[in-house]
C-alpha cells in the first residue's frame, strides 16, 4: 500500500503514463469492424466522431482538477445539499455524494465522492450515441439533448457517480447560464446527469459550489497546468508538493480511470477497492 | 457448392393429399376459436401498451427502477425473448443441415415461433429506454458511437431478424404455391381474391419445376449455415453490454457463451410449447407424436446440462476467488437476498427438466411439455438473477473485506404494474402473433414433408 501511495504522490502532479487502455482496445476493435467492408465507406467519420475530444495543439489554457483533503472532513454533507441546490436535484441525485467507509481498524471516515472528471472515463465509449463527451479543459460532461437513456454509462462507471432521471426533473427558475452541457438545469425526464464541476461557472472565475460551501475547506479546485487549487477558505496550494508532501492518491487506481480527483488520506484508511482487499 | 448443402437430388415428389386437407383446413376456413383468441389476447396487449404509456408520462421509476438498480426487468426481458426465438435457428437450421428427416413436421412452426419472438424481444429497447423519442439515434449514422456495445447490440439483433424473415419466407414460397392452387380451385368472392393477391405476392415466379426446388433448397441450406453464426453473434454482443464493465457479477469472460446456450436451452423449450399447442389446435396428432417431443426434449437437456454447468463454474470461480465485490455477488445469490430465484432455477430449469428426460416413464409428450414450460419460466427468472444483482450491487466500498458492503447498501429493483403487465403483455403477443401467422401460413412445411418422405420412401428408410 505505502508503494502504491509515495507511486501515486509522485505521479499526481504529472499527467499519469499510461501503459495499457482500455479504451484504446476497444476503439481499435470498433476500428476493425470498419475493416468489415459493410461500412467501409462511412467508417471514418464515423470513426472520428466516436474519437473522445482530445487536447488541441494549440491546448487549452486550464486543466480542472479536484484535490480532497479527507484529513478535514467532518462527513456533515453541506457539499452535497450545495449541490443539490444549485443544480436542482432530487434528493436521491448526490452528484456529490459522501460516502461512510470503514477503514481496516473498523473505524468509520467519511469521503465526499464528486464525479472523478476521468482523463479515460469508462462512461464515454460505451454510449451508442455519443451523448458523454471530455472536454479538452478535462471535463467529463453529459449531452442531455443527445441521451436516449440506456443507462449502459451507469453500468460502466466504477464510482457510481451517474444518476438517472427516473421522473420529473426538479423543477428550476430562470439560470444564470443557458441549459448546456456545462449547466444541465434542470435535468431532462429519462435522461442521466453528473457533478460537472460546475463547469459554467468555471470561466467566470468561480470555483463549484461544493468547495465553497464546504466550511471545513476539505475541497480544493483548481489547474494542472498552473500548479494551484483553492478551497472554499480562499486556502490556495501547490497542487504538485500538496500531494507529494501528503501522500496524495487516487480512488480505484487499478481500473484504469486516471481520475482527476486526488485525494489526500486521513483517518489511516485505505483507498484500494475491493479486489485488492481480499489478501 | 450446392450440392454440399443441398438435399439429395430431388426424386419425383408425390402429392400427399390427406396431408394437404388436414393442414390447409385452417388457413383456408376461419376456426371457430380463432376470434375469441385473438380479442383476449389482443385486450392484454393492449393493456401493456397502456401501461407503457403510463411509463411514457410517469419516467421510468414508475416501472420500479432506482439509482439503486439502474437496469432490472427491461434488459432481462430483451436477453430472454430474444433468447427464446433461437428455437427456430435450432430446430430448422441444425436439424436441416443434420438431414434429420423428423425435423420436417417441426420447422414452420420452430421458425414461425422465431419469427414472431424476435421482434417481441427487440421491443423491449423501447420500454428500456430512458428517452424513446430519441430512438432514430440508433438508426442515423451521425450519431453512431461505434466503440459502444449497444450500438452493435442494435447492427446484430437487426441482421438477425433480416435472416430470420428470410429463414422464414424461403420454405414457405412452395407451401404458398400450394395455397394458391387451392384458392383457384375456389368460387371467386372478394375473400379470395385478396388471398389470391396475397400468395401471388408470396410466391412470386415460382413455378415448381425440379430445378428451381433444387436452387430453392440450396438457398435454403446456405441460409441454415449463415443463420447460426448470426444467432451467436446476437446473444454473445448482447452480453458484451453487460459484460464490458468493471462491475461484479457483469465482467465475467463466461458471458457470451453462457447466453448464447440459455438462449438455445430455452429456445428449444418454446418450440416444444408452440409445437404441443399448434398439434392440439389445429388437430396435427397423427404428424406429430410423441417421437418429435421426446428427440425435441433430449436436445434442449443437452443445452440444459451445458448451462448448469456454466452456471455451476461462474459462481464456484467467483465465490472461491473471496474478492469482496465477486465473492459478496455470489453470496447473494445463492444464499442471501436472491436465493429464491436462482434456487427455483436451478431446481426448475436444471435439475427437473434433467430428470424428466432420464426417468424412462416420465419421458412423454406430457412430461417433455412439463419439462418445456419449467424451463421457459425458469430460464427468465435465471435472467432476471443475471441482470438485476450486479445492477443492485454497491460498488463503492471500504477497502477491508470484513466489512463487505459497509457504505453502499444494496439496492432493489421494485416490480411495479407498469413492467409486470407490459411482460405480461409481450408473452400474450407471442401466441397472438402465432395465430396471425398460422391463419394466413399453412402450420406444416407442406412440401417439406413431402419431400423428405418422397426421399425416405426413396432410400426405404423410415423418415
Amino acid at each position: 500500500m505505502s508503494e502504491t501511495t509515495s507511486e501515486m504522490a509522485s505521479a499526481a502532479g504529472t499527467t499519469t503514463p499510461v501503459t495499457i487502455q482500455r479504451r484504446s482496445v476497444l476503439r481499435a476493435a470498433a476500428l476493425g469492424g470498419i475493416g468489415l467492408g459493410v461500412l467501409g465507406a462511412v467508417g471514418g467519420t464515423v470513426a472520428l466522431a466516436a474519437e473522445p475530444s482530445s487536447t488541441t495543439s494549440s491546448g487549452p489554457t486550464k486543466q480542472w482538477c479536484m484535490v480532497i483533503d479527507l484529513r478535514m472532513c467532518n462527513g456533515c454533507q453541506l457539499c452535497t445539499v450545495a449541490c443539490q441546490t444549485a443544480h436542482f436535484l432530487h434528493e436521491d441525485q448526490t452528484w456529490m455524494k459522501v460516502y461512510t467507509m470503514t477503514n481496516a481498524a473498523g473505524e468509520e471516515y467519511p469521503m465526499p465522492r464528486p464525479c472523478m472528471q476521468c482523463e479515460d472515463p469508462a462512461c464515454v465509449p460505451v454510449c451508442p450515441v455519443g451523448a458523454n463527451f471530455r472536454t479538452p479543459e478535462g471535463l467529463v460532461l453529459v449531452d442531455q439533448s443527445k441521451c436516449i437513456g440506456t443507462r449502459i454509462c451507469m453500468n460502466a462507471c466504477p464510482y457510481e457517480a451517474r444518476y438517472f432521471n427516473w421522473g420529473a426533473p426538479e423543477p428550476a427558475p430562470k439560470q444564470p447560464f443557458a441549459q448546456s452541457p456545462e449547466w444541465p438545469v434542470p435535468q431532462v425526464q429519462g435522461t442521466v446527469g453528473k457533478c460537472i464541476d460546475c463547469a459554467a461557472m468555471l470561466p467566470t472565475g468561480q470555483i463549484p459550489e461544493c468547495a465553497t460551501h464546504c466550511a471545513m475547506g476539505v475541497i480544493y479546485f483548481g489547474d494542472l497546468t498552473s500548479d494551484t487549487a483553492v478551497n472554499g477558505q480562499g486556502q490556495t496550494i501547490k497542487i504538485s508538493s500538496f500531494l507529494a508532501d501528503n501522500n496524495g492518491m487516487v480512488f480505484k487506481e487499478e481500473y484504469g480511470t486516471h481520475p482527476r480527483v486526488y485525494y489526500i488520506p486521513g483517518h489511516g484508511q485505505d483507498l484500494v477497492s475491493d479486489h485488492d482487499a481480499a489478501s | 457448392m450446392t450440392d454440399v448443402i443441398a438435399t439429395p437430388a430431388p426424386v419425383e415428389h408425390r402429392v400427399d393429399h390427406e396431408l394437404r386437407s388436414a393442414v390447409l383446413r385452417p388457413v383456408l376456413e376461419t376456426p371457430r376459436w380463432w376470434w375469441p383468441s385473438i380479442l383476449v389476447l389482443g385486450a392484454v396487449v393492449v393493456l401493456g401498451i397502456i401501461a407503457w404509456i403510463f411509463q411514457l408520462a410517469h419516467g421510468l421509476g414508475s416501472a420500479g427502477y432506482n439509482n439503486g438498480a439502474f437496469w432490472g426487468i427491461y434488459e432481462s426481458n430483451l436477453v430472454a425473448f430474444i433468447g427464446v426465438s433461437y428455437g427456430g435457428a435450432v430446430v430448422s437450421a441444425i436439424l436441416r443441415l443434420t438431414h434429420q428427416g423428423w425435423r420436417a413436421p417441426l420447422t414452420r412452426i420452430a421458425e414461425a415461433t422465431a419469427l414472431v419472438t424476435l421482434p417481441i424481444g427487440m421491443i423491449f429497447i423501447i420500454p428500456h429506454l430512458g428517452n424513446p423519442g430519441k430512438i432514430w439515434e440508433l438508426i442515423w449514422l451521425p450519431y453512431w458511437n461505434l466503440s459502444s456495445p449497444i450500438l452493435w447490440d442494435f447492427f446484430a439483433v437487426s441482421t438477425y431478424l433480416m435472416a430470420t424473415i428470410v429463414f422464414f419466407y424461403l420454405p414457405l414460397v412452395p407451401d404458398a404455391q400450394v395455397v394458391l392452387t387451392q384458392l383457384d380451385a375456389e368460387a371467386p368472392s372478394t375473400r379470395v381474391r385478396v388471398r389470391q393477391t396475397l400468395y401471388r405476392v408470396l410466391v412470386g415466379r415460382f413455378g415448381g419445376t425440379p430445378t428451381e426446388r433444387r436452387r430453392l433448397n440450396g438457398s435454403i441450406g446456405l441460409l441454415a449455415i449463415m443463420i447460426i453464426p448470426m444467432a451467436v453473434s446476437v446473444h454473445s454482443v448482447l452480453s458484451f453490454a453487460f459484460a464490458s464493465s468493471s462491475r461484479p457479477g457483469y465482467m465475467e469472460t463466461i458471458f457470451p457463451v453462457y447466453f448464447v446456450v440459455a438462449a438455445l436451452y430455452s429456445g428449444v423449450a418454446l418450440v416444444v410449447l408452440s409445437v404441443a399447442a399448434v398439434r392440439k389446435l389445429y388437430h396435427l396428432e397423427s404428424y406429430i407424436s410423441s417421437r418429435h417431443f421426446v428427440r425435441l426434449g433430449f436436445l434442449m437437456i443437452a443445452f440444459g446440462a451445458a448451462y448448469l454447468y456454466l452456471t455451476f463454474t461462474e459462481y464456484l470461480i467467483d465465490g472461491y476467488s473471496n474478492t469482496a465485490g465477486p465473492a459478496a455477488w455470489v453470496y447473494q445469490i445463492i444464499a442471501g437476498r436472491y436465493w429464491v430465484p436462482f434456487w427455483f432455477y436451478f431446481v426448475a430449469g436444471g435439475l427437473v427438466p434433467i430428470l424428466i428426460m432420464a426417468i424412462k416413464p416420465l419421458r412423454t409428450m406430457t412430461g417433455v411439455t412439463v419439462a418445456s414450460v419449467l424451463v421457459v419460466l425458469s430460464l427468465w427468472v435465471k435472467r432476471l438473477v443475471i441482470v438485476i444483482p450486479p445492477a443492485t450491487e454497491p460498488i463503492v466500498r471500504a477497502a477491508t473485506k470484513g466489512s463487505g458492503a459497509v457504505s453502499g447498501l444494496w439496492g432493489t429493483f421494485h416490480f411495479t404494474w407498469v413492467p409486470i403487465s407490459i411482460t405480461v403483455a409481450a408473452t400474450a403477443a407471442i401466441p397472438l402473433l402465432l395465430l396471425i401467422v398460422f391463419r394466413f401460413v399453412p402450420a406444416l412445411s407442406v412440401t417439406e414433408m413431402e419431400e423428405v418422405a418422397a426421399e425416405s420412401s426413396h432410400q426405404g428408410g423410415r423418415p
